[in-house]
């Protein structure tokens, strides 16, 4: 009985943490691949400790190159995802105008509409217009798919600041581009890199809407998708392990540094 | 459709919206400036296509000919009739993943917001870092997980649960992997964030002292959440649930990575038409009918569910 009264009182906890262990136990299971030297193609029986796949991570023909496409499209991706959505975000939080109800509709569609349906209705444009599928079209896409997310980190950022700040900087004779630059854009600038970041996580990870419109150009994504029916190399499980450590770091640091604003403040 | 694009952002907490004027700014043309590159890009990229897609639905012809707007709307009934078994499954495997994941996805969401005090921020990168790393590695080692001969499906198979789940269909004999089981699981793990956030960020908001008061009241635990916790959390759970069913509802990876042939969903039949048979009109179509039926089914559930602050 006081094991069953033990587990109703935890129970949220219990429930919780088998979540967390669900959600986490790729991540362990592609850490501890990532030194296994199997036999053969396939690399989901463990064989023996080895450190070899870390040591030479661009072994396998084709894995690097990928990385290096994927993160250049990552890059320009964000880079205009976010200048887009920003100016989206500050018209539609600042500005009565008309048509704000369509704009808010077509931004908030893209994000309803599942990835395969975005996909072929692009691929089709493509095929219509005889464009050439690569690099373009694949960043064409992402920045695409990614305006709608920039645009609702930003706008929940600029919706919950005070306009008096502005008022006041502008009271103390700021001009236009110097409340901008001084007041507004440090105020923002969280919701911007959110958005930013949510941006390079989703371009450098997607595969539905690359996989239609990629051509013959293969991104990280692609490169995975198709060495699982050839046969994944162990490589593949070291740069799934680094991602993880860096995106935890990253996430760390820019956590410490919030911290150390805060104690600043106060 | 209006109902659909009246709700708020799924993602991120709204802030109501100051109803005070914003302040004055020379030139009412501003906004106009401000949306142009980004709706125009929208228009171009993301409206454009779908008239593009309409169009070439109801075209016949061939690859080597080409194809003309026949206005041949029979496609339609075509691509239903020969493929609705990938649609049912669809609907059914997102279906089930999304119970999972409001049912896997509640506690986790519960203890980050009320019970993990000083751990709340490392539970929370635990949660948001895979999305950092790519999520075709992580289904990738669901195969390891569950290999037939496996601890999990050895674990399994002792305490007899493939023998409840093969009799329900969702198995066959001793194996986990190439079943429709092994989708759903793969489909339950690759959208549980989508869940867990929103439910997070509505449960965030719930004052603690309404707990405190239900607990005054006498209300038990379980009373105190079906009636004061559940309610509140509402916008969390719809918003989470169609996160889930919507992107689960057009996957293909996952019932590519860990199914067989008779686990293909709808986005499954999609792909293969528009990138290895080349039948365009036929793959079209089946996209505007997956389209139009979660559509449907979203605004049927939005209405239903009845969160005013949705619709």
């Amino acid at each position: 009985m006081a094991v069953v009264n033990w587990l109703k009182r935890h129970f949220v906890v219990i429930a919780g943490l088998v979540t967390l262990a669900y959600l986490l136990l790729p991540n362990v299971v592609v850490t501890v691949f990532s030194f296994n030297r199997p036999k053969g193609r396939f690399n989901y029986e463990w064989q023996e400790f080895s450190t070899d796949a870390w040591r030479d991570p661009c072994g396998v023909s084709g894995l690097c190159g990928s990385l290096s496409v994927s993160l250049q499209i990552a890059f320009w991706a964000t880079l205009g995802a976010t200048l887009l959505g920003t100016l989206i975000a500050f018209a539609l939080v600042r500005y009565r105008f008309r048509a704000r109800g369509a704009i808010n509709s077509l931004i908030f569609l893209p994000m309803a509409m599942p990835e395969v349906v975005m996909a072929a209705s692009l691929l089709t444009l493509f095929l219509n217009m005889g464009a050439q599928l690569g690099f373009w079209t694949i960043l064409i896409a992402h920045i695409m798919f990614c305006l709608s997310f920039v645009v609702t980190a930003v706008k929940a950022r600029v919706m919950s600041m005070d306009p008096r700040l502005e008022q006041a900087a502008q009271d103390l004779y700021a001009g236009p581009v110097q409340t901008f630059l001084r007041v507004t854009l440090p105020i923002a600038a969280p919701g911007i890199a959110a958005g930013a970041l949510l941006a390079f996580a989703l371009s450098f990870d997607d595969f539905i809407i690359t996989n239609f419109n990629a051509g013959s150009t293969v991104t990280f994504p692609m490169f995975v998708w198709g060495s699982a029916q050839r046969g994944t190399p162990v490589q593949i499980n070291v740069i799934g392990t680094a991602m993880f450590v860096v995106a935890v770091l990253f996430v760390l640091a820019s956590m410490a540094v919030g911290n150390r604003r805060k104690k600043q403040k106060a | 459709m209006a109902t659909l694009t009246e709700a708020p952002p799924p993602l991120t907490p709204a802030a109501p919206e100051k109803k005070t004027k914003p302040p004055r700014r020379r030139g009412r043309l501003v906004p106009y400036w401000l949306l142009l590159p980004g709706i125009l890009w929208l228009l171009v990229f993301f409206a454009l296509p779908m008239v593009y897609q309409a169009s070439t639905s109801v075209q016949t012809g061939s690859l080597e000919e080409g194809y003309k707007v026949t206005w041949h709307f029979a496609t339609y009934w075509d691509a239903l009739s020969e493929y609705y078994p990938q649609f049912l499954r669809s609907v059914l495997y997102a279906g089930s993943a999304t119970i999972l994941c409001l049912l896997l996805g509640y506690p986790l969401a519960y203890l980050i917001a009320f019970r993990a005090g000083r751990w709340r921020n490392l539970i929370m990168i635990l949660v948001i870092a895979p999305f950092f790393t790519s999520f075709l590695i992580r289904t990738l080692a669901w195969k390891t997980i569950l290999a037939d001969g496996g601890p999990v499906v050895g674990a399994l198979n002792t305490l007899h649960v493939l023998d409840v789940t093969s009799w329900l269909g969702m198995t066959q004999g001793d194996r986990v992997l190439a079943t429709p089981l092994a989708v759903v699981c793969g489909l339950t793990y690759n959208f549980l964030p989508f869940m867990i956030l929103p439910l997070y960020t509505s449960l965030e908001r719930i004052d603690p002292r309404l707990h405190e008061a239900a607990n005054d009241l006498y209300a038990r635990p379980v009373t105190t959440f079906r009636r004061v916790t559940f309610p509140l959390s509402m916008p969390g759970v719809v918003s989470g649930t169609l996160l889930t069913f919507i992107p689960a509802t057009g996957d293909y990876v996952n019932a590519d990575l860990l199914g067989s042939t008779d686990t293909r969903m709808v986005g499954n039949v999609i792909q293969s038409q528009f990138l290895r048979i080349l039948d365009y009109p036929t793959a079209a179509a089946l996209s505007f009918i997956l389209m139009a039926a979660i559509l449907v089914m979203v605004t049927v559930y939005i209405r239903r569910s009845g969160t005013e602050d949705l619709v």
